[in-house]
């Protein structure tokens, strides 16, 4: 996993509640056996105004002109500020896979769905949760600036405006730590193998039909 | 000291170690495999050099993908295929026990599990799916996770989780005979809203609750997931244990006693102290319908699509408005008013023998409506199906018109051939109504599969109350 200190990039806002993964990244594009190129797919069915389908080249494809990211000035967004309850649906780890091969590193909104949130950080993306007003607030700068850019340092926990505010977030401990140094989930549990298996000596004299 | 909920009692029985920032190690009894969250696992394993922890707590079988006409041809689809074929092979060379297209066993895996007593009282379950939360029926805790953590859990037996914060929602009172869980569970959507249960998980108790069937709670429980908690539960009572009773993976002969008498600590305690409290009055429901895109869209069979104007907040008027412009709907308009182009009857909520038989029950001696283009029955499993040829629904489904088709997810997603075009509406036993969930463009109403039954053979949505007094 990418490594996650600090990001500095231009802000694209996707203004609804709601957005769930099937628009993330719709199902037929789930068939596929690998973890990357779910790029070019990510919001297809709003994105294009033709029906994808795996194996296409997109780039022949008929764009949405009126679909927020295909709009020049947010061409080079890498953050994305959102509604309600962004990445509800299903578990598919294709949606945070999407989100990181088209560019963007930060989701910030007022809540994100559990399992969502939860698979960003294993694909070295920070969703970040602020309060509504405050998102609120970039939705006003990112349409009245163009070019509206953020500064966000994990490190500090702070998202820094143009205008010199400061702005702290929350984010785990543990996180965090995994974020910031790129750390692989597996390789730590592996170093609690002696108290895996002492849990399983121990349950199966408690509940044998478990085992 | 207070009691604890039955959420506490199972994350206290698999916690392998606390990290001490906030983390716990959690055991995993039982992860549950199918083709499209696991291949990117398998091959993490293979380029890491990592092993399976323990092969026999996995079981796998496909699903999404899988058709539901001519299974002896193949499938059709390249790309669907690959992915079935890189499951088979996955499953075999870890060694993992798979129920392959063809085997009657096979089936939708929330389906499955509990159907082979996989899924048992007390467990942890896990699968890449959201809607494992189904198995919290059996008083096991029981969630969906990412393609990361099914990695994970193969590699280790474990997960690295945060603990949820605790919900009861308590339905009390008789719901009348025509309501159902799904339309308990749509109800409790609507009421606390598809982010209401976030941070959460759900027990669900209460007079109406007990009264479900098994069948019936896993349809609740699926769903938890919609009202955004990752797993929803039920206490264990008598219908659970006489439910898993003589199942192929359940305990036997001395270890069946053991189980039972271990199962019955699976209860909240009476003193237990939930951090949010729900009560809603199961006398009070009404069949439900959803209008929109989102679960929480949801109204009564005998109410009218609400106005986008009597929502409080703007950024719920939007969202209003921009789903009914989608589902090509008016507000105001009566629920019952609204025809359907296809009927899809199945997915892991609803396509349990139960459900089967609640929506031919409506079937019987009717017929599909002409305007119905299409009206599809999915049984859960080639078990279910098996079950229900045995008991004559399948012939009652088909003289009324009705296809009969191999289990599988089917139109629930429309990943296999199986799906809506765009601007047809449908009526669903399935989870989701959000856009193009059944095909590009598609609109989709959930509702139990008594409704699907009886808009079907009505052409509308319609009370099956008034169905019943008007025709038979
Ligand atoms: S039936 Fe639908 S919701 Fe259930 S597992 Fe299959 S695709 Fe997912």
């Amino acid at each position: 996993m990418d490594k996650f200190k600090h990001l500095k990039a231009i802000v694209a806002p996707m203004d609804r509640a709601n957005v769930d993964t099937d628009a993330i990244i719709p199902k037929q594009f789930l068939k596929s056996i690998k973890r990357s190129g779910f790029g070019p797919n990510l919001f297809d069915e709003w994105r294009y105004l033709d029906h994808g389908e795996p194996g296409m080249d997109n780039s022949q494809r008929k764009i949405n002109p009126d679909f927020v990211l295909n709009q020049s000035r947010y061409k080079d967004a890498r953050i994305l500020i959102a509604r309600e309850n962004f990445g509800c649906g299903s578990s598919r780890e294709h949606a945070p896979w999407a989100l990181e091969d088209y560019g963007f590193r930060v989701i910030i909104a007022p809540s994100f769905a559990d399992i969502f949130f939860n698979n960003c950080f294993k694909n070295g993306i920070l969703p970040i949760v602020l309060e509504a007003n405050k998102v609120d607030y970039f939705f006003t700068e990112v349409a009245n600036n163009e070019g509206y850019q953020l500064t966000v340092d994990l490190e500090k926990q702070i998202i820094s405006t143009p205008k010199k505010e400061n702005i702290g977030f929350d984010v785990d401990e543990f996180r965090k730590h995994c974020l910031l140094n790129g750390l692989d989930d597996i390789g730590l549990t592996l170093q609690y193998v002696d108290d895996i298996k002492a849990y399983e000596e121990k349950r199966k004299q408690q509940a044998p039909w478990l085992f | 000291m207070t009691g604890k909920t039955l959420y506490d009692k199972l994350w206290q029985a698999h916690e392998v170690r606390d990290n001490g920032d906030g983390t716990s190690l959690i055991y995993i009894d039982r992860h549950l495999v199918h083709e499209v969250t696991s291949p990117q696992a398998f091959e993490g394993l293979r380029l890491a050099g990592r092993k399976l922890w323990r092969v026999g707590a996995n079981l796998a079988t496909p699903d999404h993908n899988v058709p539901t006409t001519d299974r002896d041809k193949g499938i059709d689809d390249p790309v669907s295929r690959l992915q079935v074929e890189t499951l088979d092979e996955n499953c075999q060379s870890f060694g993992i026990t798979e129920y392959k297209m063809n085997d009657v066993r096979q089936g939708i895996v929330h389906v499955i599990g509990p159907e082979q007593g996989a899924t048992l009282p007390g467990m942890t379950v896990v699968c890449g799916d959201s809607h494992t939360s189904t198995h919290g029926a059996f008083g096991a805790l029981a969630f969906g996770i990412g393609t990361s953590e099914v990695e994970h859990a193969l590699a280790t037996q474990c997960l690295i989780l945060q603990k949820s914060k605790s919900m009861l929602v308590q339905v009390d009172g008789v719901a009348d005979e025509v309501v159902t869980a799904k339309d308990l569970v749509l109800a409790i959507i609507g009421e606390i809203g598809t982010a209401g249960g976030t941070g959460y998980a759900i027990e669900f108790g209460g007079e109406a609750i007990r009264a479900l069937s098994m069948e019936g709670r896993m349809t609740l429980c699926n769903m938890a997931i919609e009202a955004g908690a990752r797993a929803g539960m039920v206490a264990v009572d008598k219908k659970t244990i006489d439910y898993v009773k003589g199942r192929p993976f359940a305990p036997t002969e001395d270890q069946w006693e053991q189980a039972v008498s271990a199962w019955q600590d699976l209860v909240s305690d009476e003193d237990a102290i939930f951090d949010k409290v729900i009560s809603l009055d199961a006398a009070r429901i009404q069949p439900q319908v959803t209008w929109g895109t989102s679960p929480e869209m949801v109204v009564g069979i005998d109410q009218r699509i609400p106005d986008p104007s009597s929502f409080t907040d703007t950024v719920k008027q939007e969202g209003a408005q921009a789903a009914l412009n989608y589902m090509d709907l008016q507000a105001s308009t009566p629920i019952n008013e609204i025809a359907p182009d296809k009927v899809f009857i199945g997915s892991c909520t609803n396509s349990r023998i139960e459900d089967l038989r609640a929506a031919a029950k409506v079937a019987k001696g009717r017929r599909v409506a002409s305007n119905i283009k299409l009206a599809m029955v999915v049984p859960g499993s080639g078990l279910v199906k098996q079950q229900a040829e045995q008991e004559g629904l399948d012939k009652i489904f088909i003289d009324a018109g009705f296809e009969w088709r191999e289990p599988g997810c089917s139109m629930c997603l429309a990943m296999n051939a199986d799906k809506l075009e765009p601007g047809e509406r449908c009526a669903s036993t399935s989870n989701r109504n959000f856009e193009g969930r059944q095909g590009q463009g598609g609109r989709t109403h959930l509702v139990s599969p008594a409704m699907a039954a009886a808009a079907a053979v009505t052409g509308h949505f319609i009370d099956v109350r008034d169905l019943s007094q008007r025709d038979t």
